[in-house]
């Protein structure tokens, strides 16, 4: 044995099988019906949290002084366009929120309508789906008020959340969720952060908190809610922008 | 104390006594099978969370961290050879660990179902008072430092090292590796809450979770130069088939058990490790 294997053959072996074992993971990543299959993860993920998780388990609350000294800002900072500039000029006071698609009563909510709305306070934590961390204060008026009031379709089984930030692929953000967590009960419409108005770069007027889903999901600068029998015909057809784009996955629980 | 077997007295399946030179029956089924299941579902679940960890290459001690938070340590960007995928795709290195991670945690499960069942732990891994005697147990260090490995019926039963070894991997290891790596659930978070307050908060379950793969990593290395060490012709079948050809004793025979692997790989470490023993070991 010892004179087939010398040093060199040894080594080389090992660096060779590696980068074939390498690329062939990598074609592996690209061919479709692998990835179909390695998508079955992100279905039984979402199948065993739904399982698992009483339909209301909230996701952990924090003390005031356990939060972040700073909430980071992430992805867009500013949205582009005359349209959100001419809002911003003056303070959201003509931003409108519609609250349609399969609902019975489509009507659109004023920012000063959505501020005199019961409104839930919670100290939670971001969790983005690079690895990072931060906690803050938000205030909002819970979706399912909004729902409600609209009388969402037993039809639809998706809330599509449209926002006002072009992205550089040059469609709009937008996020959709599942209707159990658009009734829970920490999902909110957030419009302060920290006791202040929420600022540009983390989403104002409005944005979607959903405390037990990663950051991607926290749709900002919402400007039209939608509920939807399905996801296929909007946009890419995947529920959301980073799930089009980059293929993130829809169920973002973990 | 439950009464443990005698050391020497088999690897899974030998009972009687072993001659050296002969081929015989070391690993079963179950065990060969968890094995190499769990070999390729670590190695994608390392090199997929090492692109994981390029994504964001900080950790932290606490509930939160983020960029402008300081953190503890900032490990390296991992190169592409290191990777899954090679060039940098966060969805997709996702799309792998998580799919990889129900191979990981369904295969050990069954694993040790099985392995109490068909008694493997406790035939095996069990550790008797006389392994522990600190004589015993300086002997095995003595000898793993000297990289004198058992021959004859000793080969066929883990030494207590090894055994301590695996029952650290088995049963601190892999089980940490799963739970902190549910704790990074947003989701999961809100069913079970309390492995994130043991550790004090998600950023701290993140650093676990990273900290405690580098162990894993170091295992791996460590096993596989005491496999190429031990012969790794015979130690790798013995894992594929179950046969196990017994080492020869080198008191014995004519054969020193270093020359079963190349010389270029076994001089460089035996120098290494065993300056002060050579004497004792040729």
């Amino acid at each position: 044995m010892s004179g087939i294997l010398t040093r060199r053959a040894l080594v080389g072996g090992i660096a060779a099988g590696a980068g074939t074992l390498l690329s062939g993971c990598d074609r592996l990543g690209q061919n479709e019906r692998f990835q179909a299959l390695l998508r079955t993860g992100e279905d039984a993920n979402y199948g065993l949290h739904r399982l698992l998780q009483d339909r209301t388990a909230l996701a952990e609350e924090f003390r005031p002084d356990q939060r972040s000294p700073v909430f980071r800002a992430n992805g867009t900072r500013m949205p582009g366009g005359d349209d959100y500039a001419r809002h911003l000029a003056s303070h959201f006071a003509d931003w409108r929120v519609p609250v349609d698609g399969a609902v019975a009563h489509p009507q659109a909510f004023s920012m000063a309508q959505i501020r005199a709305m019961p409104a839930r306070t919670q100290i939670t934590r971001h969790d983005c789906v690079e690895g990072w961390s931060a906690i803050a204060k938000w205030t909002g008026v819970p979706l399912k008020l909004l729902l409600d009031r609209a009388g969402v379709s037993p039809q639809a089984k998706y809330i599509v959340f449209h926002c006002a930030d072009p992205q550089s692929n040059g469609t709009m953000y937008y996020e959709s969720i599942d209707r159990i967590d658009a009734v829970h009960p920490q999902t909110i419409l957030a419009y302060a952060v920290n006791d202040e108005l929420l600022p540009v770069q983390n989403g104002a007027p409005l944005r979607l908190r959903v405390e037990r889903q990663l950051g991607y999901k926290q749709a900002k600068y919402v400007q039209r809610i939608e509920a939807v029998a399905s996801l296929q015909g909007l946009y890419g057809g995947k529920g959301g922008y980073w799930e089009d784009a980059a293929g993130y996955e829809w169920y973002a629980g973990l | 104390m439950t009464v443990a077997p005698i050391s020497g007295n088999g690897g899974e399946s030998s009972e009687r006594a072993a001659h050296a030179g002969e081929l015989i029956y070391k690993h079963r089924l179950p065990t060969r099978l968890w094995h190499w299941i769990n070999a390729v579902a670590i190695m994608v679940m390392l090199m997929s969370g090492l692109m994981i960890s390029n994504a964001h290459p900080h950790l932290y001690w606490g509930e939160y961290g983020a960029n402008l938070d300081q953190p503890w340590w900032s490990p390296p960007h991992f190169p592409g050879w290191a990777t899954i995928p090679s060039t940098y795709n966060l969805a997709l290195a996702r799309h792998w660990h998580l799919f990889f991670a129900w191979v990981f945690a369904v295969g050990l499960t069954g694993y040790m179902v099985v392995s109490f069942l068909n008694r493997h732990f406790r035939r095996d891994l069990t550790l008797t008072r006389r392994e522990l005697a600190p004589a015993h147990l300086w002997q095995d260090v003595k000898d793993h430092a000297r990289l004198k490995f058992p021959t004859g019926q000793e080969a066929l039963s883990y030494n207590v090292i090894q055994k301590m070894t695996y029952i650290a991997v088995l049963f601190g290891l892999l089980p940490l590796m799963i739970v902190s790596g549910l704790s990074l659930s947003p989701g999961f978070n809100a069913v079970l809450h309390w492995p994130l307050d043991l550790a004090g908060g998600r950023a701290s379950m993140r650093s676990i979770h990273f900290v405690a793969s580098g162990l894993i990593a170091a295992f791996i290395v460590v096993h596989l130069v005491l496999v190429l060490l031990a012969g790794p012709y015979n130690e790798v079948r013995s894992m594929i088939t179950g046969r196990f050809r017994v080492p020869p004793d080198p008191d014995a025979e004519q054969t020193p058990r270093e020359h079963w692997l190349p010389q270029a790989l076994s001089e460089p470490l035996r120098r290494l490790f065993a300056r002060r023993g050579r004497g004792d070991v040729a």
